[in-house]
């Protein structure tokens, strides 16, 4: 590819074959500066995936602005009765903590990691790993009390039959979300603690060198997940 | 890539950002706690989450120290994506309308449907 861009000023290179769709895009051009190119493709895959959530959410919003029906009390579903003392909306309060925590300690994973603080990098990845498996292990634990309601996607005794179907697209989908990034972080962290990020060993999938950018790339996805989060919350849980 | 192109900034900005977003979190849970209902509740809830949102992009993800070129390429088309809302919520209004006019017929009509 190098040999490819070399071309003089002059004359532009030769406009046949796949091989100039390449030297094309690949010709010393830099749109995005100062930001490594894996950091600014995890960004324009944050996007894409902005959009995804956002359909689901848009289409959550039309089927519940269209019910005759009315829509079931979020509040009262997901109520857990504590020591005899009713609390709503307990267990996605906690599972919000929870998650926002996470966030925290990916920040500073990151923060320790252009420091290239070896140790604390992979103990506060392992940390935030250890969050958002709680976090999936809650929701599995809210799927069961809800299944065993008897919310179905095509119907639940509390009200509105699209209820269940947005209920279980939309925070199955986040769930995926969490558990993939659970296991992404486990993989950066053993190669954190393994030191290839310091010693630059190529990855055994894409062959690139390891780097602490790795870390903040990572990060991003993650916080992505919570940002998820935030809107799931206000819009499914809240509203 | 030998040179590091990171970003570093002082731990304490992460701990302020974490502390804020979990109280905004608990006054989010505070507005179905107290069972705040209509138009207060809705935009309490809007203006927690928009903060909490700019808070998580713009500091944990490092977006505020980005060159405009980034940011706008993340955040025009996230905001065209208003449109779609604004589209669906006029869809989602004619629907329920048209139910309505539907459901409430009186059953002769209905039949003749």
């Amino acid at each position: 590819m190098a040999q490819d861009a070399v071309i003089d000023a002059g004359s532009p290179p030769p406009s046949e074959g796949l091989k100039s769709i390449v030297t094309d895009w690949s010709s010393d051009q830099r749109a995005f500066k100062k930001v490594p190119w894996g950091k600014a493709m995890m960004w324009i895959f944050l996007l894409s995936d902005t959009f995804i959530f956002t359909i689901f959410l848009v289409s959550y919003m039309t089927v519940r602005m269209g019910s005759t029906v009315p829509w079931p009390n979020a509040s009262e579903v997901f109520a857990l009765t504590i020591a005899g003392r009713h609390v709503p909306l307990l267990l996605i309060a906690i599972m919000t903590f929870i998650l926002i925590s996470s966030s925290g300690t990916m920040a500073m994973a990151v923060k320790f990691g252009y420091e290239k603080n070896k140790k604390m990098t992979a103990i506060l990845i392992l940390v935030t790993a250890a969050f958002g498996a709680t976090f999936v292990g809650m929701q599995a634990f809210e799927w069961s009390k809800l299944i065993a309601d008897g919310v179905r996607p095509w119907g639940n005794p509390m009200g509105a039959a699209q209820f269940g179907s947005s209920f279980f697209m939309i925070t199955g989908f986040h769930g995926f979300h969490v558990s993939v990034g659970v296991v992404f972080l486990l993989i950066v962290a053993a190669k954190v603690w393994r030191g290839d990020l310091d010693n630059e060993r190529p990855g055994f999938l894409t062959g690139r060198k390891g780097n602490y950018e790795m870390v903040e790339i990572m990060g991003l996805y993650w916080h992505f997940v919570d940002l998820v989060w935030v809107f799931i919350f206000a819009f499914f849980y809240l509203w | 890539m030998a040179k590091v192109e990171g970003q570093q900034h002082p731990i304490s900005v992460y701990l302020w950002i974490w502390g804020l977003l979990f109280v905004l979190s608990a006054l989010s849970y505070a507005v179905d706690y107290y069972q705040l209902h209509g138009h207060l509740r809705w935009s309490l809830i809007i203006l927690f989450m928009v903060l909490k949102a700019g808070l998580i992009v713009a500091i944990f993800m490092h977006m505020a120290w980005e060159r405009l070129a980034l940011v706008y390429a993340i955040l025009v088309p996230t905001g065209a994506l208003l449109v779609l809302v604004g589209l669906m919520a006029l869809e989602g209004g004619y629907t329920f309308n048209t139910r309505g006019t539907f459901f409430s017929a009186t059953p002769e009509v209905a039949k003749q449907r």
